[in-house]
């Protein structure tokens, strides 16, 4: 396997893209870093920065103000860089489909790799996207 | 020759980025441990640096070669402290008159490297951290400089780190008396500030500045300052045991003193808010100041 590929999938230093959430996703994300799941022990780490991130992980509808700066966003981030959509609203828009500005959902903008389901995806379920993720990476089944 | 292999290999980069790194890692898993949490590997450090190298590097609009130079700069003299201190541990007579100094002046290039980032940068956020940076750096070095003083004074005006431990492996450590108490837990604060541990991280605070002054580096650059502060974990404890502890240098009673002081600043960080910039100024400039000017009278008085 390659070297650098087994470095990158062994610390996913992730930032957080709320664009117009309710707020629940991104409870359930902080969930993940709390003693019951701590991901950290994948070498998984919030960054602070878009300059650091391997990985971006939406949230929430993409609404008409909010698509330009998740493509900016998305430009700003450093490749190979991986982008995660947490929650029913980033897959398929959810209730706010017939929305008036909500235009698109998150993966007819952004290349999507992992798709995490539920409203809002339990700690559990933010997990096994992450084992996907990884399983995507090393390209194996 | 042998100054080549010492800069590069033994006491100098290799060896000390190594243990800077699993220095790091008992940063992380005693943090983690403090929050019952279970924490990560002890090849996480490893692991970021090489997943880092990977990564493509981005040079903000606008950011000249100052950009790219300064982690470097920082680097260089950073690794230049290790091996100084490396071979003073190795035999107290490799070094040279002044050589304190010397370290003293390397210890703040760091620092200075990563305003000159910052500010090369051009990104608001990273300015904001690069002046409170400044800032933390003015406040911090006299109470530290004043700490050193006392241990200067306390070894019959020897400005040599061979002959300050030499007279410490003869007549006790300093820190056996009142004076080198009192300026052992100045330099303990200082250096809780010169590695941008919590209570004064307010140049790096990721919860309101982002990253600070590290916001625009990715890739090479991010790596090396990761790799820079790993060597600063490594080099400010070792140099305070050499002014301070040097009665035993037999390398287990270092790696113990090492994980002592290591263990020391990792509980202060997480038992501490973080301070705003103003505080931290007048905490420096106040009571450790005061602190330190004790310790030096007293080490004038001879106590």
């Amino acid at each position: 396997m390659d070297f650098k590929l087994k470095a990158l999938t062994k610390s996913i230093w992730v930032f957080h893209v709320s664009a117009a959430s309710c707020n629940n996703c991104d409870i359930e994300i902080f969930d993940c870093f709390t003693p019951r799941f701590d991901i950290e022990r994948f070498g998984i780490q919030l960054a602070g920065s878009i300059r650091h991130a391997d990985a971006l992980l939406i949230t929430g509808i993409i609404n008409r103000k909010c698509a330009p700066r998740v493509k900016k966003i998305y430009a700003q981030a450093p490749k190979p860089c991986v982008v995660v959509a947490v929650g029913q609203c980033a897959l398929s828009q959810h209730m706010f489909r017939f929305g008036y500005n909500a235009p698109l959902p998150l993966d007819k903008i952004l290349p999507v790799d992992v798709y995490i389901p539920g409203c809002p995806p339990k700690p559990e379920a933010i997990i096994d996207g992450i084992v996907k993720l990884v399983k995507k990476l090393r390209g194996d089944k | 020759m042998t100054a080549l292999f010492n800069y590069l290999i033994f006491p100098g980069l290799l060896f000390s980025s190594v243990i800077g790194l699993l220095a790091g890692w008992i940063d992380r898993k005693v943090t983690a441990r403090l929050q019952w949490r279970v924490g990560p590997p002890w090849h996480q450090n490893f692991t970021d640096i090489l997943k880092l190298l990977g990564k493509e590097v981005i040079l903000p609009g606008g950011a000249g070669l100052t950009f790219m130079l300064s982690p470097v700069l920082g680097l260089l003299s950073l690794v230049l402290v290790a091996t100084l201190l490396g071979n003073c541990l190795l035999g107290a007579a490799q070094g040279f008159s002044g050589d304190l100094i010397v370290v003293l002046y390397l210890l703040v290039i760091p620092a200075i490297a990563l305003i000159v980032g910052a500010f090369s940068s051009k990104n608001p956020l990273a300015s904001v951290g690069a002046s409170r940076e400044m800032k933390l750096v003015l406040a911090y070095e006299l109470p530290f400089i004043l700490s050193v003083i006392t241990v200067i004074i306390k070894s019959a005006g020897s400005i040599q780190l061979g002959e300050i431990l030499n007279r410490q492996v003869n007549f006790g450590s300093n820190i056996a008396s009142f004076s080198g108490a009192l300026a052992f837990l100045v330099a303990l604060l200082c250096m809780q500030a010169k590695l941008c541990l919590v209570p004064f991280d307010a140049s790096e605070a990721e919860q309101e500045i982002m990253a600070g002054v590290l916001i625009e580096y990715s890739g090479l650059g991010l790596a090396v300052f990761k790799l820079t502060k790993a060597i600063l974990l490594y080099a400010m404890p070792v140099l305070i045991t050499i002014l301070f502890l040097g009665k035993d240098t037999s390398l287990l009673f270092l790696t113990l003193k090492f994980i002592a002081i290591l263990t020391v600043a990792i509980l202060i960080k997480n038992t501490n808010p973080r301070l705003r910039i103003d505080q931290a100024l007048r905490f420096f400039w106040g009571p450790v100041t005061v602190l330190a000017v004790i310790a030096l009278g007293l080490a004038l008085l001879g106590k």
